[in-house]
């Protein structure tokens, strides 16, 4: 049903530039961990200006897809651009905001610190980071509500101030595409709050915001866009279109909002993901 | 102890046996901190353990025994050790403890049958090679000194020039490459840092001790603060502390070897520090915890 989002492939040479007005297109996505496939021929363009989710089981390859997206995994095959670039030729438009369990917080820092981290690219090489780099991260400390902990070590951070340090330290980067791994992973409600309102702002000023997401139940009422992802992209576009049963069934395999490690039903299509369904990823 | 410091300063050999072991103390102190925070503390002792093979075969293929020479074949084995270590660990199906203990112990295993087939020489020129093993600090002379300071203080100045981008790539690896940095070039320079403070070392601490003068000071510094950069400074300190006073245990009684005794003195650092620091301590822990165990007591009986 949603041939004209998913695939256009086989007919595309690469040559023919992707849709201008895409601000993150993929183009044959293939991503191997050892001998397993994780992503399975992904096409996937997602507009410009959207506040886009991409939700799937355990395993799906979520994450993988947003680091291959970053250049921080090797692909078997596949192309990536951004805004019609690759990746390398656009970083300074791109921020990043990991899984938060990715960095030791227990790591000799302040918080102000870690959100400067965000400035430093643009310093370049031997420069230190100045009154300029101090005052960006300060601004956008406020912007998160943490302005009052800049000087805390980030140790004593609870889950969900963790999360905005590295939301700060994402918009210090002025970046026109935010792509974030489970920023509502484990964090209070205040911060959710917090959070969705930042990324609604953020969509307000025309930038595009990619998010791993997993509570299936607020993607209608944060998300503009959605991808559903099982290895293979089962549909992506417009909420209001793409996120129906139907997809959500063929996602998750017949048990919509349960991203568990039960066998998903095998339907008479012999379901080339289901072999995946359940995997944790690390 | 006031008599031992006095030494320190009119005792010409003593000077020179404490002013390099403080010198590899401060050194190995500051760089081990990336090593400790990287949760690479046993790179360290790879490495230094890999250099044993290069001291040998550097005598062997030189006839030297300059200081030098033998410890730029200590550096060139230390660094193909970490190379070693982070080529195997690429595996997927290697881990990172596996690849670290398999180069240690291969290396190390080479390194002591190339001594003892040398030392089977009918010769005496061989002589001395196997001071390696723990060091022989009270053989250094000024020469030393200045030259581990030199090497040590270059090691110490590429920390300084590239401070952001080694604690970017130490808190968050993927964040550095997404911004765009070679993390796989930075990566190797502090590793071979490492190596530089590994072999500034070996003189005087030797192969097998080597890797505590690393991660002691690193170590007992954490404890005392939250900052990066004053943990390196604290490290590079209680290292520089521990190698004095080290040598002047050593010096005051004859028969205790230099570098066993410095790393003894790092280690009491590590454990002072462990226990007695005001926030992470674990006396100052202890105390906390049962101050807030009786608060909630009595405030459970007032209720």
């Amino acid at each position: 049903m949603n041939d004209d989002v998913v695939k256009n492939r086989h007919t595309e040479t690469s040559t023919v530039h992707p849709a201008t007005d895409a601000a993150v297109s993929v183009h044959d996505l293939t991503v191997a961990y050892r001998e397993q496939p994780v992503l399975w021929d992904v096409d996937l363009d997602i507009p410009s200006g959207v506040l886009a989710a991409i939700v799937g089981p355990n395993g799906a390859g979520k994450t993988t897809l947003l680091k291959s997206l970053l250049d921080l995994v090797p692909s078997v095959s596949g192309r990536i651009r951004f805004h019609g670039e690759p990746f390398r030729a656009r970083r300074r438009d791109v921020a990043y905001v990991p899984q938060r369990g990715s960095v030791d917080w227990d790591f000799p820092t302040t918080v102000a610190d870690v959100v400067t981290m965000g400035t430093y690219r643009r310093l370049g090489w031997l420069r230190r980071p100045g009154h300029t780099e101090h005052e960006a991260a300060m601004t956008a400390l406020r912007r998160v509500g943490m302005a009052d902990l800049a000087t805390r070590q980030i140790s004593e951070l609870s889950g969900g101030q963790q999360q905005r340090v590295f939301l700060a330290r994402a918009l210090v980067q002025d970046a026109s595409v935010y792509i974030m791994d489970e920023p509502f992973q484990g964090v209070d409600a205040t911060t959710e709050r917090t959070i969705i309102e930042l990324l609604k702002e953020l969509r307000g000023e025309g930038r595009t915001v990619l998010v791993v997401h997993h509570d299936l139940q607020t993607v209608p009422d944060y998300f503009d866009w959605v991808a559903l992802l099982n290895v293979r992209l089962v549909a992506a576009g417009p909420v209001r279109e793409v996120f129906t049963q139907e997809n959500l069934r063929l996602a998750y395999g017949g048990r919509v909002g349960f991203a568990g490690t039960k066998e998903p039903t095998s339907g008479p299509d012999k379901d080339p993901t289901s072999s995946y369904m359940g995997r944790i990823r690390p | 102890m006031s008599e031992a410091l006095q030494l320190l300063w009119t005792d010409y050999t003593l000077r020179n046996v404490a002013a390099g072991t403080a010198v590899l103390g401060a050194v190995s102190g500051a760089l081990g901190c990336f090593a400790v925070l990287r949760r690479r503390s046993l790179l360290g002792d790879a490495v230094s353990h890999a250099a044993l093979p290069g001291i040998v075969l550097a005598w062997l293929l030189t006839g030297s025994k300059a200081a030098p020479v033998l410890v730029a074949g200590a550096g060139i084995t230390g660094w193909l050790g970490a190379a070693a270590v982070s080529a195997l660990a690429r595996r997927e199906r290697i881990r990172e403890d596996t690849a670290l203990a398999l180069v240690l112990s291969v290396f190390f295993g080479a390194g002591l049958m190339l001594l003892t087939v040398v030392q089977g020489r009918p010769d005496a020129s061989q002589a001395g090679l196997d001071t390696f093993l723990f060091g022989q600090a009270a053989a250094l002379v000024e020469r030393d000194v200045l030259t581990m300071g030199a090497v040590g203080g270059v090691a110490v100045l590429v920390l300084a020039l590239f401070w952001k981008e080694f604690k970017l790539l130490s808190f968050d690896a993927d964040a550095a490459a997404v911004a765009g940095y070679p993390v796989k070039l930075l990566d190797h320079l502090l590793t071979l840092l490492l190596v530089v403070a590994v072999v500034v070392g070996l003189q005087a601490v030797g192969v097998v001790l080597m890797s505590s003068l690393l991660i002691a000071p690193a170590a007992a510094a954490r404890q005392w603060t939250n900052r990066l950069g004053r943990m390196v400074v604290l490290a590079a300190v209680i290292g520089a502390m521990s190698g004095a006073l080290g040598a002047a245990v050593s010096g005051l009684a004859p028969g205790i070897p230099t570098g066993p005794a410095v790393v003894l003195a790092a280690t009491a650092a590590f454990v002072v520090s462990l226990l007695f620091s005001p926030s992470r301590g674990l006396v100052s822990r202890r105390l906390r915890a049962a101050a807030r165990d009786r608060r909630l007591r009595s405030e459970g009986d007032a209720s």
